[in-house]
């Protein structure tokens, strides 16, 4: 029996592409522990990139990888909820600065979603590009949610707001340190705003304040794109 | 661990049905968030060891939250022949608006804090 053929029967079952998504995930995130959580070796980013060449390589199709990558993929649901917990733990301060979170927040979504379609549309991007793009900036269910009721790719959608975590969590702590935000707190919620879950995996590796804050941005933000979106959208159609 | 994990997955289910039934632009787990904080408010936080290890569980979830993404991730392979023609478009519009709302949203953050505080002290001084 040839390797191949090992191969070809292991990867009809969903064992192989859960085992090697935990796999793959670990050995970046050691290499991103060893470089002391450097962020430009993001473990999302790391992971993706091999996994992608491990497929491309043997031929896989993406399909075949996901019936076994679903099962990680299902818990985004319960880690969003799970959540509650930190938020609630930072409920003090969270009243204390209601305003402050309320005001940044509508800022920062309407940032996301109008600077994104801006640029991709002054640069040419084709309208399903531009619409896929829109809710880049939100938890994956919710923005793939969005993106499907306004006719973008749900899919693309997906690979668009993991590569936006990728990037605010490689980014932020540049854009901040340059802004001079010092406040966990600060750092935290704008992180969580612009790029979700992975930014705020990032953030909870730098505090468990700026972590907890992310996660409200995360949560908060999404509920703040789904419901400004219908809005936003009808004002588009009528510019354009 | 597993009574943690359940009461995660029966907030994210109840969350799925308030959203279908009231047909809410909320995806459900959102919705789940904020019904257990909301109940951990009202029952005034996470008592005995079942709050212990509600705590623990939502921590080990959370600090391997990137990983859930990666699956998501990887589909970038099935759109790699419009990324490959838009790239350009593509690339500058994720790492401009997401460096333009980090920073949007922190300035405005900070500008409001220290615009609170600046009043509450001249409050203080009247």
């Amino acid at each position: 029996m040839k390797p191949v053929d090992i191969w070809v029967y292991l990867s009809a079952t969903p064992l192989l592409g859960l085992t090697m998504t935990l796999l793959v995930y670990q050995g970046a995130y050691w290499i991103y522990s060893r470089a002391g959580f450097n962020p430009l070796l993001n473990p999302v980013a790391l992971s993706v990139a091999v996994l992608v060449s491990l497929l491309a390589l043997t031929g896989t199709p993406y399909q075949t990888y996901f019936d076994g990558a679903q099962f990680v993929h299902f818990l985004l649901g319960p880690a969003t909820v799970a959540l509650a917990i930190p938020l609630y733990a930072q409920l003090d301060k969270l009243k204390r600065l209601l305003l402050p979170l309320l005001g940044s927040l509508l800022v920062g979504a309407l940032v996301a979603i109008v600077s994104a379609v801006g640029i991709a549309w002054l640069l040419g991007a084709s309208e399903t590009t531009i619409i896929s793009m829109a809710p880049k900036s939100v938890t994956t269910p919710i923005a793939m949610g969005i993106a499907e009721k306004i006719g973008g790719l749900a899919s693309l959608t997906a690979v668009l707001v993991v590569s936006t975590g990728i990037i605010g969590a490689v980014a932020a702590k540049y854009v901040l340190d340059a802004l001079n935000i010092t406040d966990h707190s600060v750092r935290g919620f704008a992180v969580g705003v612009a790029a979700h879950g992975i930014g705020t995996a990032r953030a909870f590796q730098v505090s468990e304040e700026a972590g907890a804050f992310s996660g409200l941005a995360m949560g908060l933000n999404g509920l703040a794109t789904a419901l400004m979106f219908p809005l936003l959208y009808w004002v588009f159609k009528l510019l354009v | 661990m597993l009574a943690a994990i359940t009461l995660l997955l029966v907030f994210q289910l109840i969350g799925e049905a308030i959203a279908f039934v009231f047909k809410l632009p909320v995806p459900g787990p959102v919705i789940g968030m904020l019904l257990l904080c909301l109940t951990l408010i009202a029952r005034g936080g996470l008592p005995g060891t079942f709050g212990g290890t509600l705590r623990d569980t939502a921590n080990s979830l959370l600090s391997h939250l990137s990983l859930l993404f990666v699956p998501a991730g990887v589909g970038v392979m099935v759109h790699f022949g419009r990324i490959g023609d838009e790239w350009l478009p593509i690339a500058a519009a994720l790492v401009g608006s997401t460096v333009l709302t980090i920073a949007a949203t922190a300035l405005t953050m900070r500008w409001l804090i220290n615009r609170g505080r600046a009043k509450g002290r001249s409050g203080e001084a009247r």
